[in-house]
């Protein structure tokens, strides 16, 4: 394979967040600063702020097949056709069985399994009347099986399960099989419906991590003093992933291109972050892409809003990129909440418009910063304006020790 | 239950199913995958809604027996005469 061949571009981007059903809505709030996190009241839970998403749910398949199909499934449909139409490429331009559908997840079945307990319930708890679609709905596969099933797609589909590093993890899944030759398009992306899990929410009260605030728009501060946790968020982005070859031949408009990455492990706790390899994982995603630190442009910092996890990110980059004075850091869940498997897809596209734009949107909520937060170059509360944008880093880390990086680079025309 | 409400509960199970199903043109012998967009998993859907309203359990030997809207009424009557 030549070397263009071996060059992954992004084509397409179709999205569904708590504040956008498309990108360029996206972008526009999130400079604008603009939250729609509300509150949810939530079976056996009660009141919390929530990301929703708001989209045509029956613009690309039947009310029927929601119903059948998960949450996940519909939001994933929703996003693969956006990505095709965004990417103005026919689903026919690729031999069909030649596409690959995979789609991270944080997990996957909590909502279903919950929902048919609560029917269950309704009758005495006699499992006669459990419905027959509990497994098609619970298999991993799901969401991605969903697309396929909607696009006519007969190549691969799998899951990606890497917690909350997913999306990124299923973006380095589909580079790597468009580089291996096994496919020659990849939908690849990560979603979410876990604001329909009393247990998510449950499990993160519990722990001490689930935000909460008068106002829902503000409940979610990474690297604020007061922040106090988590804003769970459904969503989903799906990427039309291509070699850059194919994109140059039919003229397509290219986001940027995926040149570095990496995923590892902590290998020390079940929910701790670490900072000594969230460095290492960085470090190596740009060694991989032949970057320094004073080559990355913007950071999207994972930050959730956890007092530890927001100290321990920037303790890593601290470590990298205390000489590299033109790179700005920002975060996007401020705004959108915390969309699990769907968080670091949805954050880098919500940063990809600045390779146009040069803009960095800015971390909101912030009014009283934490000074173990207070990185030289943090974008808060305000956009920033800057020369020029090439080169974005976006990190995604999760439970049970994962951490993964991307680094997409404007392509130069 | 009489033969015309049997009628009318298979044909709100089938809408509750799929909301879109277009009965305009229904033929009550032919078989209903053939005039609706209906499946295997449909047809336990219309079990299940049966067995959650009416407590009717119909064995797997007996689902042929719901091919059609006929078919349907004339199983179920009997099984519904007391309702």
């Amino acid at each position: 394979m030549d070397r263009n061949q071996q060059r992954v571009v992004i084509t397409g981007i179709g999205l569904a967040a708590p504040n956008a059903d498309n990108l360029q809505v996206f972008r526009a709030k999130l400079l604008a600063g603009i939250s729609e996190i509300k509150e949810i009241d939530l079976r056996y839970f009660g009141p919390a702020p929530a990301g929703i998403c708001t989209f045509d749910e029956t613009r690309y398949r039947k009310k029927k097949d929601n119903k059948r199909g998960t949450r996940a499934g519909c939001i994933g449909v929703y996003c693969a056709h956006e990505a095709l139409a965004d990417a103005s490429l026919d689903i026919d331009y690729y031999d069909r069985s030649r596409i690959g559908v995979y789609v991270g997840l944080t997990e996957h079945g909590t909502v279903e399994t919950e929902n048919e307990i609560f029917n269950i319930s309704q009758y005495n708890y006699d499992v006669k009347y459990w419905t027959h679609h509990h497994n098609p709905r619970t298999v991993l596969n799901n969401p991605a099986g969903e697309i396929t099933m909607s696009l006519g797609i007969t190549g691969p589909h799998y899951a990606i399960g890497a917690a909350c590093a997913a999306g990124n993890a299923s973006l380095i899944q589909g580079v790597q099989m468009l580089r291996l030759g096994e496919v020659d398009m990849a939908l690849a992306g990560g979603i979410s419906e876990s604001t329909g899990s009393f247990g998510i929410f449950a499990s993160f009260k519990a722990q001490g991590a689930l935000a909460e605030a008068d106002d829902p728009r503000l409940a979610c501060k990474p690297f604020d003093l007061e922040r106090n946790g988590i804003v769970v968020s459904e969503g989903g982005c799906i990427y039309v992933l291509e070699r850059l070859e194919k994109a140059l031949e039919r003229g397509a408009k290219i986001y940027g291109e995926i040149v570095g990455y990496c995923i590892n492990s902590d290998a020390r706790d079940f929910v701790l972050p670490y900072d000594k390899r969230q460095a290492e994982c960085m470090q190596q995603a740009m060694d991989r892409a032949g970057l320094r630190p004073c080559d990355i442009d913007i950071i999207n910092t994972h930050a959730t809003g956890t007092k530890q996890g927001d100290i321990e990110e920037c303790k890593a980059i601290r470590q990298l990129f205390a000489d590299a004075p033109s790179t700005y850091i920002n975060n996007t869940k401020s705004n959108i909440g915390h969309a699990m498997g769907a968080a670091g897809v949805l954050e880098l596209a919500g940063n990809l418009p600045a390779f146009e734009d040069n803009m960095v949107h800015p971390t909101i909520n912030v009014s009283n910063l934490d000074p173990e937060c207070a990185l030289p170059n943090l974008v808060i509360n305000q956009p920033l304006q800057l020369p020029s944008v090439s080169t974005i880093l976006n990190n995604s880390f999760g439970m049970v020790g994962i951490n993964s990086v991307i680094i997409v680079k404007k392509i130069e025309k | 239950m009489t033969r015309d409400d049997i009628k009318d509960l298979i044909l709100e199970i089938i809408k509750d199913i799929d909301e879109d199903a277009d009965f305009e043109t229904l033929q009550a012998d032919q078989p209903l995958r053939d005039q609706l967009d209906l499946d295997s998993m449909d047809f336990l859907d219309i079990v299940m809604e049966l067995r959650k309203r009416h407590k009717l359990q119909i064995p797997e030997g007996d689902y042929p027996q719901l091919a059609s809207l006929s078919s349907c009424v004339n199983y179920l009557e009997p099984l519904l005469k007391n309702v």
